[in-house]
């Protein structure tokens, strides 16, 4: 598609992400209303504040105002990126957030980047070799994908390749403490130990990340996989393959480059619901592999009734969902050329 | 009804793997009713001597880290997961398929919002939402219930919506309201029977991922408390030990969730087949 | 006919396809020939068998399909017997192929320009540039018009027939000996349908290309073919120069197609029903001549053994017991 109309189409599709963010500011917003208890409590600076603080905090959190007006008030504290204060770490919450963010979107981005190595070809195949050995192998995945919890598959992942084999280490954290951290550029580590030139640093932050990144990938993989195979098979029966096969096009062009990129568009969008649902995912795994994440954050958070950072989580959730929908709704743009034509 | 039977053999017998399903079903549902009575041992007695005691022929699962056997914590189990998983699904049915019949007989605006609204929903991480949920309305079994049904109920609302948007020009619906029956009664009387099987089918496919939520939920810390036995907390408690080799206490609930979880999926899609053979995959 | 044989000829050709509903037997017997540059027409309605003679050809069948017998030569290469490396090499470079519903033909998502890229550089050894720059070339060739702009455009840009005029010019990219056309027309609107008739017309005469040309419309043949094979549930059951065959038909079934046809000149849409219907390939019980039970002549004999699709004159080939 030409880049203009791609322009505004991205353009539409931004415009389309604002009432979604909206719609989860209220969300949090209504929840903190349902909240058993007084707001200003669990923004306050200590367990136990004093009631000057409280009565300060309130004054500012707008709760002595109407609704409509304490609404207003919620949404610039959040556009100054005010998300209240963490009791358990006694930071303000965004700054955990920010600190924390790069591990769980390492986490997902590297499960993400196998499960598609692995889905995308498993789905292609099975397609191509309907009742092949690998059609039944990839039924056997997407059954077992949709049947066993993550977190159960993190604990056999442990079983087997910590205790079992020792190919793993520990099951804890993201690098092993006596290596130690590279310094924090992005806080993604293995970018960090990359840039640091340290492969020490890159093997052990790597093998520590493949038991938390493979369980999730597992997880995902299912659906991926499951989409590929049904749209491929559609479109190896479409009339425009049976063309590129009656021109003569080499077997390999059919499949990869006629067939495939055109079963890829309905793939894109399982890739968001995927990725949507490994955010989801994350809580559990970081909670398996007791990996730093912002899951993690907010379940510690959640255990001692510290709010704001359980409600900062919901936000940074949505806020990474809202973006990875716009991302993937672009990628179909790309992909697609008549995409941005329709209505 | 007669077709129907003859269909469910059919179905049966093109696929024993959902006879299996059923089978599983069945004893599900019986270790549900009866567990508490099966059970060879007190589930909450401990028994701290005896901890973490691999299985043997009097504990057939093994002991725990208090010295609970495994085996009948994981039967006792069985009727608070279902339970849960059923409450939530029926929930969601009841609202979400009422909801979405009438705005889909409805139709206009309000369809086309709620349509909207309903799509973004189910892209949303929902277990962030369930979690965020139970964390507001209070830690316990009831809220865990509420939200599984409530991060349940845009699918049910959306197949609802779907189908009856279907039917609603349909001869026996005109036929209805020609005969001068309010939008109500066509829409609980003639559209929603109708529509019946295929969110009955929907709903059996759902139980799996309704148990996973759930159990999810309880794993993380939130609903279920200690000491009660629920599949969920019951491989959060024993994840500690897996790293020590003591694989018993977390694998056997692991499997029990698994099993229960497949038996549904399989017997959703034997369902569907017996539903709409046409899209048998 | 051509000193050297024909260029393509079909004989005895039989084709079932296996499915959880039972055999199909869709092709019995099936033969006619096609000299180089010759338009030959295959005409019979729905179902008869058309699309999967020209698939077999083509080597484009399902895996359901087994072929029970016959042969297919093509410039005296038994296309049955050789092996699937050989024949993809023919496909596109000597035989190809165009299809009905030309936009659903077409990769929806690469410009018709990147198409012809393709297919050129799949059979030739050719830089980007020259490909391109003969892929505009083809474009003009077809008609269409403003070809260079043409190049960047995808099938949902472009309207069905120029769809199909880019669909010819894939086609035609390499030169092949032999076209089959697929009832190219169906569904575009009838200036277009002549349109499209007459430039496969004058590209074929233009480069001596042979065309099997298949269709449901006995007129639109009989206004561009040079012969006339008509097919009736999986059987050729007549076959004769165009001339021959529309002023005396010698088979019942070419004769109610005729009736059914308006004149020339008059076409409106699809030939009207002749009596009955086709029978159910999948029966087990058949009739010899398939034609038979909706046949007004049917005799005892024709129920005995199938009828061989004789020669009854000079180049008109008769399967029926009664054409004498
Ligand atoms: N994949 C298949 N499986 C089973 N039967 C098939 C298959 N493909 C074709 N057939 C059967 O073969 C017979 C001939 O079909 P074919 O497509 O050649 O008809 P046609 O003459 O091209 O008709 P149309 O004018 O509709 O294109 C039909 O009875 C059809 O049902
Ligand atoms: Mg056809």
């Amino acid at each position: 598609m030409s880049g203009g109309r791609w322009l505004g189409y991205a353009a539409r599709r931004l415009a389309m992400a604002v009432p979604i963010l909206l719609g989860v500011v209220l969300f949090t917003f209504v929840l903190m209303r349902l909240l058993p208890g007084d707001p200003a409590v669990f923004f306050a600076s200590s367990p136990n504040p004093s009631q000057a603080e409280l009565l300060a905090l309130r004054a500012k959190l707008g709760l002595d105002r109407s609704l409509p007006e304490q609404l207003a008030i919620y949404v610039r504290d959040l556009a100054r990126g005010e998300l209240g204060q963490s009791l358990t770490t006694g930071q303000p919450v965004a700054r955990d957030l920010l600190a924390r963010l790069p591990a769980s979107i390492e986490l997902t981005v590297v499960a993400f980047l196998l499960a598609m190595a692995v889905a995308l070809p498993l789905g292609v195949a099975a397609a191509t070799r309907p009742n092949s050995w690998l059609d039944h192998l990839a039924r056997v995945v997407i059954t077992a994908g949709v049947s066993v919890p993550t977190f159960v598959t993190g604990i056999v992942l442990i079983y087997l390749f910590y205790y079992l084999l020792g190919w793993a280490p520990d099951p804890t954290g993201r690098i092993d403490v006596f290596i130690g951290q590279p310094p924090r550029v992005t806080g993604l580590l293995l970018i960090d130990s990359l840039l640091n030139r340290n492969p020490e640093r890159f093997l052990a932050a790597l093998k520590q990340l493949a038991l938390p990144a493979a369980t999730m990938a597992l997880f995902a993989i299912a659906p991926i996989a499951r989409m590929t195979r049904a749209s491929m098979l559609g479109v190896l029966s479409s009339d425009f393959v049976r063309t590129a096969r009656a021109l003569g096009l080499p077997r390999r062009q059919v499949l990869l480059t006629y067939a495939f990129r055109n079963a890829l568009i309905p793939v894109v969008t399982t890739l968001g619901m995927v990725l949507s649902y490994m955010l989801g995912a994350n809580v559990l795994v970081e909670k398996v592999f007791a990996w730093p994440g912002i899951g993690s954050y907010a379940l510690d958070a959640i255990v001692v009734s510290d709010y704001a950072p359980v409600q900062g989580f919901v936000l940074a959730v949505s806020a990474l969902f809202v973006f990875l929908n716009l991302a993937v709704d672009l990628i179909y743009g790309l992909i697609d050329p008549r995409i941005g034509f329709e209505r | 009804m007669k077709r129907f039977w003859r269909d469910a053999r059919h179905v049966i017998a093109a696929n024993p793997v959902t006879l299996a399903a059923f089978v599983l079903f069945v004893l599900l549902v019986g270790l549900a009713i009866f567990g508490p009575a099966l059970a060879p041992f007190d589930p909450i007695a401990s028994d701290v001597p005896n901890a973490l005691r691999p299985p043997s022929a009097k504990h057939w699962f093994g002991t725990d880290q208090l010295g609970r056997d495994v085996f009948s914590r994981v039967i006792v189990a069985t009727r608070i997961d279902l339970t849960i998983a059923v409450s939530a699904v029926a929930l969601s049915f009841a609202a979400g398929s009422a909801i979405g019949a009438a705005i889909g007989y409805l139709g206009g605006l309000v369809d086309r919002v709620v349509g909207q609204l309903v799509d973004v929903l189910m892209a949303f991480p929902l277990f962030v939402m369930a979690m965020a949920l139970v964390a507001a309305l209070g830690n316990t079994v009831a809220n865990i219930i509420y939200a599984t049904a409530l991060i349940n109920l845009p699918f049910y609302i959306r197949i609802a919506r779907a189908e009856v948007n279907q039917r609603r020009e349909a001869g026996y619906v005109l036929a209805a309201r020609l005969s001068g029956n309010g939008p109500w009664r066509i829409v609980l009387g003639v559209l929603l029977p109708n529509v019946m099987p295929t969110l009955v089918v929907q709903m059996s496919l759902n139980m799996g991922w309704a148990i996973l939520n759930a159990a999810g939920l309880s794993f993380i810390g939130l609903g279920v408390r200690p000491p009660t036995p629920e599949w969920g907390i019951m491989v959060a408690e024993g994840a500690s030990y897996i790293t020590g080799g003591r694989w018993w206490p977390a694998l056997f609930p692991g499997a029990a969730l698994v099993l229960a979880v497949f038996c549904f999926n399989l017997l959703g899609d034997g369902l569907r087949d017996l539903v709409d053979p046409r899209r048998r995959t | 006919m051509s000193a050297a044989g024909p260029l393509l000829a079909l004989s005895g050709l039989s084709l079932d396809f296996v499915t959880r509903g039972g055999r199909v037997r869709a092709l019995d017997r099936v033969g006619f020939e096609i000299a180089q540059g010759e338009m030959l027409g295959v005409v019979g309605e729905s179902g008869s068998g058309k699309s999967v003679t020209a698939y077999a050809v083509m080597d484009l069948l399902e895996p359901a399909a087994r072929i029970g017998g016959g042969r297919l030569d093509f410039r005296g290469l038994d296309l049955l017997g050789a092996d699937r490396a050989r024949l993809a090499a023919l496909r596109g470079q000597a035989i190809s192929m165009i299809f009905q519903n030309p936009r659903a033909a077409l990769n929806p998502i690469r410009p018709v320009g990147r198409q012809l890229v393709d297919v050129l550089r799949a059979h030739r050894p050719m830089n980007r540039a020259a490909a391109e720059s003969e892929a505009e070339r083809l474009l003009a060739m077809v008609r269409i018009p403003d070809p260079a702009r043409r190049m960047m455009a995808y099938p949902f840009e472009l309207s069905g027939g120029l769809c199909q005029r880019a669909m010819i010019a894939l086609a035609l990219a390499c030169q092949p000996a032999l076209l089959i056309a697929d009832e190219p027309t169906t569904g575009l609107d009838v200036t277009t349908q002549a349109a499209i008739m007459d430039l496969l017309r004058d590209l074929a005469r233009a480069r001596g290309m042979a065309t099997l040309f298949i269709t449901h419309d006995l007129a639109l043949a009989g206004d561009y073919c040079d012969r006339i094979a008509v097919m009736h549930a999986g059987q050729v059951v007549e076959c004769a120069p165009t001339a021959r065959l529309l002023a005396e038909p010698r088979h019942p079934y070419t004769r109610g197609l005729l009736a059914a046809t308006p004149r020339s000149g008059s076409r409106i849409g699809e030939i009207a029903a002749v009596g009955g219907a086709l029978p159910d390939l999948t029966r087990e019980d058949l009739p010899p001549c398939r034609y038979a039970e909706r046949c007004e002549r049917r005799r005892p004999e024709c129920d005995a053994a199938p009828p061989p699709l004789a020669e009854r004159a000079p180049g008109h080939a008769v399967a029926c017991w009664r054409a004498a």
